[in-house]
């Protein structure tokens, strides 16, 4: 097979920076399907800022921020099928929504809950990873059980641009190509890994062409093209569901927001480049702009959608909020499936302890 | 019943689970052609083909990372790292990934992964193969760590390790491998994780030890006896959970404790012990317990690492101390 060097000049889009159909390219897409990529982006968009607002109130503990990556997230979770699994990292809670988990898992995870990582019965999505790269060797593994089974489905990983510099990155790769996975490795270069930027993370002219070295092909796409994201992960869904092996996906985007609400952008970033991209390549307005352009969508249509949002984002964060912080004691489960001695002794001993000091208060 | 060495029983447990269980693979480096370095996975990928017993590229984290995301999946991995001291490149994905799937995701995604590696001295190998770190496992909550000795309960071990719902790091004494024979019943059997075992009857002393330090624990005591020292051995055989209810039994019992490891002293499991004995058993002690371990050096190249190692010379000596105190 033949190894694809993709040229950095020429990421695959759909649609060009203002919303016209890029050249040579056509809108396939039924139009339910593209009204539902721009609900999810809106939905996405919205939940953001409202949990940056909580944040800044104090109720949630940290936020890392979505803001400009809707597409990404929207186009490979919409990409997915039935028995696929996704993993991802604490930046990545819209696609695992739009896996199944519910509304509030995002705002339940940034409480600092521990409830936030329980998956629904029968939905495929691994916990939010915070650990750099960690979930990519995973994703291999499940992905690897899926052949061996004889599974027709397949698994996708997100991750950033900073992680490619890990080794765990290099070492699931590997194995991917190796075991030939059905797996999808999607990286999502929003060009800074906190302060430092894609440029000081490697050498290497882009992060598709990693895929050189393992043996697997390396696609590039315009990362703030939801249509382009979704065809790019569905096709390679489809190449791993079918025997064809992993693919690693460069989505080239960009976070417009802070790496983390206790993070300042304004410390190490260029301000014309923030403002460039947040101007000029918003992948909602993206959107927005073909389908009205397609008379698919209006002003009357978009006040209506920000009502529904933003009744739906109230209700995922009450939902969210709601949600009563587990007693203490809680800590002591799910280390083992059964608590060894130690556990049991030591909650007897927190339990103790707990209740001389409600004594005390009391 | 057959008479068979450690390694033996080893690569019989693994038979048997691959045999009943479609769900187990075997992975690792050189675990499917050349039947594992030290031949525990011998003859298992010509049985069981190359998609249950399969070599792996060079690459720890990857072996385990990997190892994670099948036992995500609902298969049964049993992941060889060849040399325990090569563990270190894969500690983020043990202690960090494999130890917390569970708690991580409030109990829907689990990890039930077997991770077998030989450690301690024995094959006067170059650096970083001898290494001991028992004590790291050990102090990460959600592993299990079991350390056998003998062959029969390696093989319990090892299909109780398999059977387990949860992530068990399996060590294997390097120096025990071939050490000795004893018999080991052909068909399936478990030994309970988290239960140790009194190898030695005594009434003066106990000492306490696991791995290859077992045997040194024993002809440590048969020299003793001759000294008219009736010493007690308990094999821990799991490290974590420790069994300290049968530690607090014997030094109840014997009033002197001697505990033995292979591993550096400070912050080792023997301090662990220590505290467990101060727990249970303090008011039952008549003389301070002692730590006979390695010392706190990087393990020695080869040509002193018996210098290095606790012999029963240096038990012996250490039961001598506690008994005149």
């Amino acid at each position: 097979m033949a190894i694809q060097m993709e040229r950095k000049d020429a990421p695959a889009q759909v649609l060009s920076e203002t919303g016209a159909v890029a050249a040579g390219m056509r809108v396939e897409e039924p139009e339910s399907l593209l009204l539902e990529m721009y609900r999810w982006m809106t939905f996405g968009r919205a939940y953001d800022g409202r949990l940056i607002s909580l944040q800044r109130q104090g109720r949630l503990t940290t936020y890392a921020p979505l803001l400009g990556q809707e597409a990404v997230a929207v186009g490979c979770g919409l990409a997915m099928a039935e028995g696929d699994w996704l993993l991802g990292t604490y930046r990545d809670g819209l696609a695992g929504i739009l896996r199944g988990m519910p509304e509030e898992s995002i705002a339940l995870f940034f409480r600092g809950h521990p409830l936030a990582g329980a998956r629904p019965e029968g939905v495929h999505v691994f916990p939010m990873q915070i650990g750099i790269a960690e979930q990519i060797p995973h994703a291999v593994g499940v992905a690897w059980g899926m052949k061996l089974r004889k599974a027709a489905t397949a698994t996708l990983v997100l991750f950033g641009d900073g992680a490619t510099s890990e080794g765990a990155f290099h070492e699931a790769a590997n194995f991917a190509g190796v075991f030939q996975a059905p797996v999808v490795l999607m990286c999502q270069n929003n060009g800074w890994a906190i302060s430092v930027p894609r440029s000081r993370q490697t050498h290497s002219e882009t992060l598709s062409q990693k895929a050189v070295a393992y043996g697997i092909p390396g696609r590039q796409v315009d990362g703030n093209d939801v249509l382009a994201v979704f065809r790019e992960a569905r096709a390679a869904l489809e190449r791993a569901r079918s025997g064809g092996g992993p693919t690693l996906i460069e989505a080239l985007t960009y976070r417009i927001g802070p790496h983390t609400t206790s993070d300042d952008p304004t410390r190490y970033r260029p301000p014309e480049e923030f403002a460039s991209w947040r101007d000029t390549r918003d992948p909602l307005a993206r959107l927005r702009a073909y389908l009205e352009t397609a008379g698919l969508w209006d002003g009357a249509r978009q006040q209506e959608l920000e009502a529904e949002t933003q009744a739906r984002v109230a209700a995922a964060v009450a939902a969210a909020l709601a949600v009563p912080m587990p007693p203490a004691e809680s800590m002591f489960e799910n280390v083992f499936a059964e608590p060894t001695a130690p556990l049991k002794a030591q909650r007897q001993e927190h339990r103790s302890a707990a209740g001389r000091e409600g004594a005390s208060h009391g | 019943m057959a008479e068979m060495t450690l390694i033996e029983a080893i690569h019989q447990g693994m038979t048997l689970a691959l045999a009943e269980d479609e769900r187990v693979l075997v992975m690792g480096e050189d675990v499917g052609r050349n039947g594992g370095v030290f031949r525990a996975t011998d003859g298992l990928m010509e049985r069981f083909g190359p998609e249950r017993v399969v070599d792996t590229p060079l690459a720890e984290a990857g072996i385990i990372g990997a190892a994670i995301g099948l036992a995500a999946y609902g298969l049964r991995p049993i992941a060889e790292i060849q040399f325990l001291g090569f563990s270190y490149q894969s500690f983020a994905q043990l202690l960090l990934q494999a130890a917390r799937m569970r708690w991580r995701s409030a109990g829907t995604l689990t990890c039930p992964l077997v991770v077998r590696a030989p450690f301690g001295v024995g094959v006067r190998a170059p650096e970083l193969h001898s290494d001991s770190l028992e004590a790291h496992f050990a102090h990460t909550p959600g592993l299990k760590v079991v350390a056998p000795s003998t062959p029969y309960d390696a093989k319990g071990l090892l299909l109780a390790a398999i059977d387990d719902p949860d992530p068990v790091i399996f060590l294997e004494p390097l120096k025990g491998y071939r050490a000795g024979r004893a018999e080991v019943p052909e068909g399936r059997y478990t030994v309970p994780i988290g239960e140790a075992a009194i190898v030695r009857q005594g009434k003066d002393v106990t000492i306490i030890a696991w791995s290859a330090m077992v045997q040194v624990a024993l002809t440590a005591a048969t020299t003793l006896a001759q000294e008219g020292i009736d010493a007690e051995v308990i094999d821990l055989r799991t490290l974590s959970p420790i069994d300290t209810e049968a530690i607090a039994g014997s030094v109840r019992k014997t009033g002197r404790a001697v505990v033995v490891h292979e591993a550096p002293r400070t912050a080792g499991l023997g301090a662990e012990i220590v505290a467990t004995i101060n727990d249970l058993a303090l008011l039952s002690l008549e003389a301070p317990v002692v730590r006979v371990t390695g010392y706190d050096v990087p393990i020695p190249p080869a040509g002193l690492e018996d210098m290095y190692v606790p012999t029963p010379e240096r038990v012996a000596a250490a039961v001598r101390e506690t008994v005149r105190y």
